[in-house]
Protein backbone atom coordinates (compact mmCIF):
# COMPACT_ATOMS: atom_id res chain seq x y z
CA UNK A 1 0.00 0.00 0.00
CA UNK A 2 1.43 3.31 -1.09
CA UNK A 3 -0.16 6.52 0.18
CA UNK A 4 1.03 9.84 -1.24
CA UNK A 5 0.52 12.97 0.83
CA UNK A 6 0.19 15.93 -1.52
CA UNK A 7 -1.31 19.40 -1.66
CA UNK A 8 -1.91 22.17 -4.12
CA UNK A 9 -0.85 24.92 -1.76
CA UNK A 10 2.51 24.73 -0.06
CA UNK A 11 2.91 24.93 3.69
CA UNK A 12 -0.38 23.23 4.49
CA UNK A 13 1.18 20.41 6.49
CA UNK A 14 2.17 17.57 4.14
CA UNK A 15 5.26 16.73 6.13
CA UNK A 16 3.41 17.14 9.43
CA UNK A 17 0.77 14.67 8.27
CA UNK A 18 3.16 12.17 6.69
CA UNK A 19 5.72 12.15 9.50
CA UNK A 20 3.08 11.82 12.23
CA UNK A 21 1.29 9.15 10.23
CA UNK A 22 4.52 7.18 9.87
CA UNK A 23 5.26 7.59 13.56
CA UNK A 24 2.07 5.92 14.79
CA UNK A 25 2.67 2.72 12.84
CA UNK A 26 3.09 -0.28 15.07
CA UNK A 27 4.93 -2.12 12.32
CA UNK A 28 7.65 -1.29 9.86
CA UNK A 29 6.82 1.60 7.53
CA UNK A 30 8.64 3.61 4.89
CA UNK A 31 8.47 7.38 4.62
CA UNK A 32 9.72 8.77 1.33
CA UNK A 33 10.59 12.44 1.29
CA UNK A 34 9.92 13.19 -2.37
CA UNK A 35 10.14 16.96 -1.90
CA UNK A 36 13.70 16.70 -3.15
CA UNK A 37 14.09 20.44 -3.66
CA UNK A 38 13.64 21.07 0.03
CA UNK A 39 13.38 17.83 1.98
CA UNK A 40 12.45 18.33 5.63
CA UNK A 41 11.01 15.11 7.05
CA UNK A 42 14.38 14.33 8.65
CA UNK A 43 13.92 17.35 10.92
CA UNK A 44 11.07 15.53 12.64
CA UNK A 45 12.26 11.93 12.46
CA UNK A 46 15.65 11.83 14.04
CA UNK A 47 17.55 8.67 13.46
CA UNK A 48 20.75 7.14 12.25
CA UNK A 49 21.77 7.51 8.63
CA UNK A 50 22.14 4.10 7.03
CA UNK A 51 23.43 4.89 3.58
CA UNK A 52 23.74 7.59 0.98
CA UNK A 53 23.89 7.14 -2.77
CA UNK A 54 24.83 9.54 -5.51
CA UNK A 55 22.23 9.82 -8.25
CA UNK A 56 23.19 10.56 -11.83
CA UNK A 57 21.17 10.92 -14.99
CA UNK A 58 22.56 9.99 -18.40
CA UNK A 59 23.46 13.06 -20.45
CA UNK A 60 24.81 13.14 -24.00
CA UNK A 61 28.48 13.39 -24.87
CA UNK A 62 29.27 14.11 -28.51
CA UNK A 63 32.15 12.52 -30.40
CA UNK A 64 33.50 15.40 -32.45
CA UNK A 65 35.12 13.10 -34.98
CA UNK A 66 31.96 11.17 -35.77
CA UNK A 67 29.56 14.16 -35.63
CA UNK A 68 28.81 15.77 -38.97
CA UNK A 69 26.60 18.50 -37.50
CA UNK A 70 23.37 17.24 -39.06
CA UNK A 71 21.32 18.69 -36.20
CA UNK A 72 19.00 15.71 -35.70
CA UNK A 73 19.79 15.64 -31.97
CA UNK A 74 18.90 19.29 -31.43
CA UNK A 75 15.72 18.95 -33.47
CA UNK A 76 14.66 16.02 -31.32
CA UNK A 77 15.33 17.53 -27.90
CA UNK A 78 12.33 19.51 -26.68
CA UNK A 79 14.24 20.67 -23.60
CA UNK A 80 17.02 22.40 -25.58
CA UNK A 81 19.59 20.34 -23.71
CA UNK A 82 21.45 19.74 -26.96
CA UNK A 83 21.67 22.44 -29.61
CA UNK A 84 23.12 22.14 -33.06
CA UNK A 85 23.53 24.51 -35.97
CA UNK A 86 26.00 23.10 -38.39
CA UNK A 87 28.87 22.48 -36.01
CA UNK A 88 29.42 20.15 -33.09
CA UNK A 89 26.32 20.38 -30.87
CA UNK A 90 26.39 22.22 -27.56
CA UNK A 91 25.25 20.19 -24.57
CA UNK A 92 23.53 21.70 -21.52
CA UNK A 93 23.54 18.92 -18.91
CA UNK A 94 21.33 20.99 -16.55
CA UNK A 95 18.52 20.98 -19.07
CA UNK A 96 18.77 17.28 -19.88
CA UNK A 97 16.00 14.95 -18.70
CA UNK A 98 18.15 11.92 -19.49
CA UNK A 99 15.72 10.40 -21.99
CA UNK A 100 18.46 9.21 -24.35
CA UNK A 101 16.53 10.34 -27.43
CA UNK A 102 19.42 12.32 -28.95
CA UNK A 103 21.68 9.26 -28.91
CA UNK A 104 18.95 7.19 -30.53
CA UNK A 105 18.22 9.63 -33.38
CA UNK A 106 21.89 10.35 -34.17
CA UNK A 107 22.46 8.80 -37.62
CA UNK A 108 26.23 8.59 -37.11
CA UNK A 109 26.11 7.14 -33.60
CA UNK A 110 28.24 10.05 -32.45
CA UNK A 111 26.44 10.45 -29.10
CA UNK A 112 27.11 8.33 -26.08
CA UNK A 113 25.70 8.88 -22.61
CA UNK A 114 27.65 9.79 -19.55
CA UNK A 115 26.54 10.24 -15.93
CA UNK A 116 25.66 13.71 -14.65
CA UNK A 117 25.12 13.98 -10.91
CA UNK A 118 21.85 15.62 -9.84
CA UNK A 119 21.70 14.75 -6.13
CA UNK A 120 21.74 12.04 -3.51
CA UNK A 121 19.31 9.60 -1.94
CA UNK A 122 19.85 9.00 1.75
CA UNK A 123 18.31 6.46 4.10
CA UNK A 124 17.67 7.18 7.76
CA UNK A 125 16.33 4.69 10.28
CA UNK A 126 14.21 6.09 13.12
CA UNK A 127 12.65 3.22 15.12
CA UNK A 128 10.12 1.52 12.85
CA UNK A 129 10.34 4.23 10.22
CA UNK A 130 12.76 4.02 7.33
CA UNK A 131 13.07 7.48 5.87
CA UNK A 132 14.23 7.55 2.26
CA UNK A 133 15.12 11.08 1.32
CA UNK A 134 16.10 12.66 -1.99
CA UNK A 135 18.28 15.76 -1.94
CA UNK A 136 18.62 17.60 -5.21
CA UNK A 137 21.95 19.34 -5.71
CA UNK A 138 21.86 23.13 -5.55
CA UNK A 139 21.63 24.36 -9.13
CA UNK A 140 20.25 21.10 -10.50
CA UNK A 141 16.78 21.90 -11.82
CA UNK A 142 15.68 18.35 -12.54
CA UNK A 143 13.56 16.96 -9.70
CA UNK A 144 11.58 14.12 -11.36
CA UNK A 145 14.56 11.80 -12.08
CA UNK A 146 15.67 12.10 -8.45
CA UNK A 147 12.13 11.47 -7.22
CA UNK A 148 12.02 8.33 -9.36
CA UNK A 149 15.35 7.29 -7.81
CA UNK A 150 13.86 7.74 -4.33
CA UNK A 151 10.82 5.67 -5.26
CA UNK A 152 12.97 2.97 -6.85
CA UNK A 153 14.46 2.36 -3.39
CA UNK A 154 11.06 1.68 -1.85
CA UNK A 155 10.43 -1.90 -0.73
CA UNK A 156 7.17 -3.13 -2.19
CA UNK A 157 6.27 -5.36 0.75
CA UNK A 158 6.46 -2.56 3.32
CA UNK A 159 3.74 0.13 3.53
CA UNK A 160 4.96 3.45 2.20
CA UNK A 161 4.02 7.07 2.81
CA UNK A 162 5.17 9.50 0.13
CA UNK A 163 5.66 13.10 1.19
CA UNK A 164 5.12 14.98 -2.09
CA UNK A 165 6.30 18.44 -3.14
CA UNK A 166 3.59 21.13 -3.23
CA UNK A 167 1.76 22.11 -6.38
CA UNK A 168 0.59 20.05 -9.32
CA UNK A 169 3.58 20.12 -11.66
CA UNK A 170 5.97 17.41 -12.89
CA UNK A 171 7.63 16.64 -9.52
CA UNK A 172 4.20 16.02 -7.98
CA UNK A 173 3.09 13.80 -10.85
CA UNK A 174 6.38 11.88 -10.54
CA UNK A 175 5.64 11.38 -6.84
CA UNK A 176 1.99 10.35 -6.86
CA UNK A 177 2.12 8.21 -10.02
CA UNK A 178 1.67 4.60 -8.95
CA UNK A 179 0.31 5.49 -5.50
CA UNK A 180 -2.74 3.57 -4.29
CA UNK A 181 -4.19 6.56 -2.54
CA UNK A 182 -3.54 10.29 -2.37
CA UNK A 183 -4.21 12.32 0.75
CA UNK A 184 -4.54 16.01 -0.15
CA UNK A 185 -3.63 18.28 2.73
CA UNK A 186 -5.19 21.71 2.78
CA UNK A 187 -6.10 24.52 5.13
CA UNK A 188 -9.49 26.20 5.54
CA UNK A 189 -8.53 29.42 3.75
CA UNK A 190 -9.35 30.83 0.30
CA UNK A 191 -5.83 29.96 -0.89
CA UNK A 192 -6.12 26.48 0.54
CA UNK A 193 -9.45 25.95 -1.18
CA UNK A 194 -8.33 27.32 -4.54
CA UNK A 195 -5.24 25.13 -4.67
CA UNK A 196 -7.12 22.13 -3.33
CA UNK A 197 -9.44 22.40 -6.33
CA UNK A 198 -6.47 22.29 -8.69
CA UNK A 199 -4.99 19.29 -6.86
CA UNK A 200 -8.35 17.49 -6.95
CA UNK A 201 -8.50 17.99 -10.73
CA UNK A 202 -5.03 16.47 -10.95
CA UNK A 203 -5.76 13.31 -8.95
CA UNK A 204 -9.06 12.85 -10.76
CA UNK A 205 -7.22 13.03 -14.08
CA UNK A 206 -4.79 10.42 -12.81
CA UNK A 207 -7.67 8.32 -11.50
CA UNK A 208 -6.13 7.76 -8.10
CA UNK A 209 -8.52 7.39 -5.14
CA UNK A 210 -8.11 10.31 -2.78
CA UNK A 211 -9.29 12.03 0.36
CA UNK A 212 -8.62 15.31 2.09
CA UNK A 213 -6.87 16.25 5.31
CA UNK A 214 -7.72 19.69 6.66
CA UNK A 215 -5.07 21.28 8.81
CA UNK A 216 -5.64 24.22 11.18
CA UNK A 217 -9.37 23.67 11.34
CA UNK A 218 -10.92 26.65 13.06
CA UNK A 219 -8.39 29.11 11.68
CA UNK A 220 -10.33 30.10 8.59
CA UNK A 221 -13.81 29.41 7.31
CA UNK A 222 -15.82 26.35 6.33
CA UNK A 223 -15.58 26.65 2.56
CA UNK A 224 -13.16 23.75 2.23
CA UNK A 225 -15.63 21.58 4.12
CA UNK A 226 -18.47 22.80 1.95
CA UNK A 227 -16.45 22.10 -1.20
CA UNK A 228 -15.63 18.55 -0.06
CA UNK A 229 -19.26 17.97 0.82
CA UNK A 230 -20.45 19.18 -2.59
CA UNK A 231 -17.81 17.15 -4.42
CA UNK A 232 -18.35 14.01 -2.34
CA UNK A 233 -14.75 14.02 -1.19
CA UNK A 234 -14.14 12.37 2.18
CA UNK A 235 -12.31 14.40 4.81
CA UNK A 236 -10.12 11.84 6.52
CA UNK A 237 -8.25 13.98 8.99
CA UNK A 238 -8.86 17.26 10.70
CA UNK A 239 -6.08 18.83 12.68
CA UNK A 240 -7.40 21.64 14.81
CA UNK A 241 -5.83 25.08 14.94
CA UNK A 242 -3.81 24.91 18.12
CA UNK A 243 -0.85 27.04 19.11
CA UNK A 244 0.64 24.05 20.95
CA UNK A 245 0.94 22.24 17.59
CA UNK A 246 2.81 25.14 16.04
CA UNK A 247 5.11 25.33 19.04
CA UNK A 248 5.88 21.62 18.88
CA UNK A 249 6.51 21.94 15.14
CA UNK A 250 8.91 24.82 15.69
CA UNK A 251 10.91 22.61 18.06
CA UNK A 252 11.10 19.87 15.43
CA UNK A 253 8.81 17.59 17.40
CA UNK A 254 6.02 15.39 16.16
CA UNK A 255 2.48 16.07 17.32
CA UNK A 256 1.93 12.42 18.25
CA UNK A 257 4.96 12.51 20.56
CA UNK A 258 4.64 15.87 22.22
CA UNK A 259 0.85 16.24 22.23
CA UNK A 260 -0.51 12.75 22.94
CA UNK A 261 -4.09 14.03 22.92
CA UNK A 262 -3.87 14.26 19.15
CA UNK A 263 -2.28 10.85 18.67
CA UNK A 264 -5.64 9.07 18.10
CA UNK A 265 -6.25 11.27 15.04
CA UNK A 266 -3.23 9.81 13.31
CA UNK A 267 -3.75 6.28 14.62
CA UNK A 268 -7.20 6.33 13.16
CA UNK A 269 -5.90 7.67 9.86
CA UNK A 270 -3.26 4.91 9.76
CA UNK A 271 -5.91 2.28 10.45
CA UNK A 272 -8.17 3.64 7.76
CA UNK A 273 -5.47 3.99 5.14
CA UNK A 274 -3.35 0.97 5.87
CA UNK A 275 -5.76 -1.35 7.62
CA UNK A 276 -3.99 -1.12 10.92
CA UNK A 277 -0.61 -0.70 9.35
CA UNK A 278 -0.32 -4.41 8.79
CA UNK A 279 3.16 -5.25 7.55
CA UNK A 280 1.75 -7.09 4.56
CA UNK A 281 0.21 -3.89 3.31
CA UNK A 282 -3.30 -3.73 2.02
CA UNK A 283 -4.03 -2.32 -1.36
CA UNK A 284 -7.69 -2.21 -0.52
CA UNK A 285 -6.99 -0.24 2.62
CA UNK A 286 -8.62 2.89 1.34
CA UNK A 287 -11.99 1.30 0.79
CA UNK A 288 -13.35 2.21 4.19
CA UNK A 289 -12.99 5.81 3.15
CA UNK A 290 -14.56 5.49 -0.25
CA UNK A 291 -17.74 4.02 1.09
CA UNK A 292 -17.41 5.44 4.54
CA UNK A 293 -18.11 1.97 5.84
CA UNK A 294 -14.96 1.53 7.84
CA UNK A 295 -13.46 2.67 11.04
CA UNK A 296 -14.03 6.28 10.37
CA UNK A 297 -17.58 5.83 11.48
CA UNK A 298 -16.30 5.98 15.00
CA UNK A 299 -15.22 9.52 14.56
CA UNK A 300 -18.75 10.72 15.11
CA UNK A 301 -18.26 10.07 18.76
CA UNK A 302 -14.96 11.72 19.28
CA UNK A 303 -13.53 13.48 16.29
CA UNK A 304 -11.19 16.39 16.70
CA UNK A 305 -13.81 18.84 15.73
CA UNK A 306 -16.27 17.71 18.32
CA UNK A 307 -13.53 18.00 20.86
CA UNK A 308 -13.06 21.56 19.81
CA UNK A 309 -16.71 22.32 19.56
CA UNK A 310 -16.54 22.86 15.84
CA UNK A 311 -18.57 21.67 12.91
CA UNK A 312 -18.53 18.22 11.45
CA UNK A 313 -17.28 14.68 11.32
CA UNK A 314 -16.15 15.46 7.79
CA UNK A 315 -17.77 12.41 6.32
CA UNK A 316 -20.55 14.04 4.40
CA UNK A 317 -23.19 11.92 5.99
CA UNK A 318 -22.17 9.02 3.79
CA UNK A 319 -22.01 6.70 6.74
CA UNK A 320 -25.77 6.92 6.95
CA UNK A 321 -25.83 8.44 10.39
CA UNK A 322 -27.26 11.88 10.93
CA UNK A 323 -24.66 14.63 10.71
CA UNK A 324 -23.39 16.27 13.84
CA UNK A 325 -25.88 18.73 15.26
CA UNK A 326 -23.81 21.86 14.86
CA UNK A 327 -22.68 20.98 11.36
CA UNK A 328 -24.99 22.63 8.84
CA UNK B 1 25.23 42.43 -42.24
CA UNK B 2 22.12 41.56 -40.22
CA UNK B 3 21.53 42.66 -36.63
CA UNK B 4 18.87 41.30 -34.29
CA UNK B 5 17.14 43.58 -31.78
CA UNK B 6 14.88 42.42 -28.97
CA UNK B 7 11.51 44.15 -29.03
CA UNK B 8 7.89 43.83 -28.06
CA UNK B 9 6.59 45.33 -31.30
CA UNK B 10 6.93 45.04 -35.06
CA UNK B 11 8.29 48.41 -36.18
CA UNK B 12 11.42 50.50 -35.66
CA UNK B 13 9.43 52.73 -33.31
CA UNK B 14 8.44 49.77 -31.15
CA UNK B 15 9.78 49.55 -27.59
CA UNK B 16 13.19 47.97 -27.18
CA UNK B 17 13.00 44.90 -24.93
CA UNK B 18 15.68 44.34 -22.31
CA UNK B 19 15.11 40.59 -21.95
CA UNK B 20 16.61 38.28 -24.53
CA UNK B 21 15.26 34.74 -24.03
CA UNK B 22 11.76 35.91 -23.25
CA UNK B 23 11.62 38.88 -25.60
CA UNK B 24 8.28 38.77 -27.44
CA UNK B 25 9.92 39.42 -30.84
CA UNK B 26 13.20 39.85 -32.65
CA UNK B 27 13.54 42.58 -35.25
CA UNK B 28 16.23 41.59 -37.73
CA UNK B 29 17.66 44.62 -39.53
CA UNK B 30 19.66 44.30 -42.74
CA UNK B 31 22.27 47.09 -42.84
CA UNK B 32 23.00 46.69 -46.57
CA UNK B 33 19.41 46.67 -47.80
CA UNK B 34 18.09 48.95 -45.02
CA UNK B 35 15.13 46.62 -44.56
CA UNK B 36 13.94 44.55 -41.64
CA UNK B 37 11.89 41.53 -40.77
CA UNK B 38 10.33 40.41 -37.50
CA UNK B 39 10.62 36.98 -35.91
CA UNK B 40 8.08 35.93 -33.34
CA UNK B 41 9.47 34.50 -30.09
CA UNK B 42 6.12 33.92 -28.43
CA UNK B 43 6.80 30.22 -27.81
CA UNK B 44 9.60 31.21 -25.45
CA UNK B 45 7.88 33.95 -23.49
CA UNK B 46 6.21 31.46 -21.18
CA UNK B 47 8.67 28.58 -21.54
CA UNK B 48 9.41 27.03 -18.17
CA UNK B 49 13.07 26.73 -19.01
CA UNK B 50 15.46 26.79 -21.96
CA UNK B 51 14.13 30.09 -23.33
CA UNK B 52 17.62 31.58 -23.69
CA UNK B 53 18.97 28.57 -25.56
CA UNK B 54 15.98 28.47 -27.90
CA UNK B 55 16.06 32.23 -28.52
CA UNK B 56 19.78 32.06 -29.29
CA UNK B 57 19.17 29.22 -31.73
CA UNK B 58 16.41 31.26 -33.39
CA UNK B 59 18.59 34.33 -33.98
CA UNK B 60 21.50 32.10 -35.09
CA UNK B 61 19.24 30.51 -37.72
CA UNK B 62 18.24 33.98 -38.89
CA UNK B 63 21.88 34.46 -39.91
CA UNK B 64 22.58 37.57 -37.86
CA UNK B 65 26.11 38.72 -37.08
CA UNK B 66 25.18 40.86 -34.07
CA UNK B 67 22.56 40.92 -31.39
CA UNK B 68 21.49 44.04 -29.52
CA UNK B 69 19.62 43.30 -26.31
CA UNK B 70 19.39 44.33 -22.68
CA UNK B 71 20.63 41.29 -20.82
CA UNK B 72 21.93 37.90 -21.75
CA UNK B 73 22.20 34.81 -19.52
CA UNK B 74 24.95 32.18 -19.48
CA UNK B 75 23.28 29.53 -21.63
CA UNK B 76 22.18 31.97 -24.29
CA UNK B 77 25.67 33.47 -24.27
CA UNK B 78 27.21 30.05 -24.82
CA UNK B 79 25.00 29.35 -27.83
CA UNK B 80 25.47 32.84 -29.31
CA UNK B 81 29.24 32.56 -28.93
CA UNK B 82 29.25 29.16 -30.60
CA UNK B 83 27.28 30.73 -33.46
CA UNK B 84 29.86 33.57 -33.55
CA UNK B 85 27.24 36.21 -32.90
CA UNK B 86 28.53 39.38 -31.23
CA UNK B 87 26.35 40.69 -28.41
CA UNK B 88 25.85 44.38 -27.68
CA UNK B 89 24.11 45.69 -24.58
CA UNK B 90 21.70 48.59 -24.76
CA UNK B 91 19.06 50.22 -22.63
CA UNK B 92 17.51 52.19 -25.48
CA UNK B 93 13.82 53.01 -25.38
CA UNK B 94 13.04 52.03 -28.97
CA UNK B 95 14.52 49.79 -31.63
CA UNK B 96 15.24 52.87 -33.74
CA UNK B 97 17.27 54.40 -30.91
CA UNK B 98 19.20 51.15 -30.39
CA UNK B 99 19.90 50.94 -34.13
CA UNK B 100 21.19 54.54 -34.11
CA UNK B 101 23.50 53.81 -31.18
CA UNK B 102 24.74 50.69 -32.96
CA UNK B 103 25.49 52.62 -36.16
CA UNK B 104 27.35 55.27 -34.16
CA UNK B 105 29.35 52.52 -32.46
CA UNK B 106 28.16 53.73 -29.09
CA UNK B 107 27.18 50.27 -27.82
CA UNK B 108 29.51 48.20 -25.68
CA UNK B 109 30.09 44.62 -26.70
CA UNK B 110 29.19 42.07 -24.01
CA UNK B 111 32.05 39.66 -23.50
CA UNK B 112 30.25 37.45 -21.01
CA UNK B 113 26.78 36.75 -19.70
CA UNK B 114 25.66 39.68 -17.57
CA UNK B 115 22.83 38.03 -15.67
CA UNK B 116 22.57 34.69 -13.92
CA UNK B 117 20.47 31.90 -15.33
CA UNK B 118 17.18 31.34 -13.55
CA UNK B 119 18.25 27.83 -12.68
CA UNK B 120 21.73 28.47 -11.43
Amino acid sequence: MIVAVASGKGGTGKTTVSANLARVFDAEVQLLDCDVEEPNAHLFLKGAGIEEEEICIPVPEVDEVLCDGCGECGAFCRFHAIVSFGAKPLVFPDMCHGCGGCAKVCPRKAIRETGHRIGVVGKIRADRVTLIQGRLDVGAPMAPPLIRAVKARMRKEVPAILDAPPGTSCPVIATIGGADFVLLVTEPTPFGLNDLGIAVDMVRDLRIPFGVAVNRVGAGDDRVHAYCRDQGIPILLEIPEDRAIAESYSRGELIVDSLPRYRPLFEELARGLFDGGSPSGNRAGYRPFKSCQGRFRRRENGCALELHGKTCCGLDNRCGKPPCEDKR
Amino acid sequence: MKIAFTTSGETLDAPFESRFGRAPKFLVYDLEKETFSVIDNRQNVNASQGAGIQAATTVARAGVACLVTGHCGPKAYKVLSAARIRIFASSAATVKEALGLFRDEKLVEALSADVEGHWM
